[in-house]
């Protein structure tokens, strides 16, 4: 592993979290706009949910931007050490999700779910380190 | 209160949290069966696949996938998410049961910090109420 920048190791673990954070609010865009997979399930069985949720181009990108998260994490893992990677790139992940979910999916993210946001992300950097 | 969750839903959300910690511990310990992967033996890959304990990981990280989305599919975001988190505690968990690893004062803290994180979501309202039809701006609440 060679050693690289402050600024080189935070611009690859902030796009490890941006792209996981597009991953989580396009899938979840996308999941409220299919709806209640319950009652698609109950109306038109499995197979018509899992076309139901292949079908919305919205998700297909998620799972894009999920994929690409993935293999920025790998590039990070590659330069930058697993014990600062992993949990600083999670911690962005909670707390940009937070903001994005308010923001894009007009989620009433209250105090309650910040406070959560907030414990969750630093309760995540204290397990993972 | 409003958007209480079925127990039938609440099972979805203990798949959320259970699949994906225990799925990334199958494929870990089939992983370190198989050895090491680099660039110059790709092919490994598939004789990987050929692992039970991989095998038995794939199926449980499919398993999350799936309850993941019908999860998100009757609830916010922000409510699904800091449950995702608790797969961390599951992981230390099964770390300290299974393999008797040492899990010290600072992990021990921060599995108190997920698990108030999670307690503060599930007490509130699971999904955000947008009022239909949408209300002039200044009266909708």
């Amino acid at each position: 592993m060679t050693p690289v920048s402050t600024f080189e190791t935070w611009a690859t673990i902030v796009t490890v979290a941006l792209t996981a954070i597009a991953g989580d609010v396009l899938t979840a865009g996308a999941m409220r706009r299919i709806g209640d997979l319950d009652l698609i399930r109950a109306k038109s069985g499995l197979p018509g949910a899992i076309k139901a949720v292949v079908g919305s181009p919205m998700f297909l990108l998620g799972v894009l931007c999920m994929a690409l998260s993935f293999f920025s994490l790998l590039f990070t893992l590659s330069k930058v050490e697993v014990s600062l990677a992993a949990p600083a790139s999670a911690s962005l992940t909670f707390i940009g999700n937070a903001a994005a979910a308010k923001l894009f999916l007009n989620e009433n993210v209250d105090r309650r779910r910040w406070f959560a946001a907030l414990f969750v992300c630093i309760g995540v950097a204290l397990v993972a380190h | 209160m409003k958007h209480t969750l079925t127990p039938q839903r609440y099972l979805v959300l203990l798949a959320v949290m259970l699949t994906a910690s225990i799925g990334d511990t199958l494929l870990s310990h089939g992983m370190s069966q198989v050895g090491p992967v680099s660039l110059h033996n790709l092919g490994l890959l598939f004789t990987a696949l050929k692992n039970p304990w991989v095998i038995a990981g794939i199926l449980l990280l499919l398993g999350f996938f799936a309850s993941y989305l019908t999860a998100l599919s009757w609830a916010d975001l922000t409510f699904v998410l800091p449950s995702t988190a608790v797969g961390y505690i599951v992981v230390a968990i099964i770390a300290y049961f299974w393999q008797h690893e040492h899990i010290s004062l600072y992990r021990w803290l921060g599995i108190l910090l997920i698990v108030c994180g999670v307690g503060f979501v599930a007490n509130g309202p699971s999904l955000t109420e947008h009022p239909e039809p949408l209300l002039p701006a200044g009266t909708a609440k």
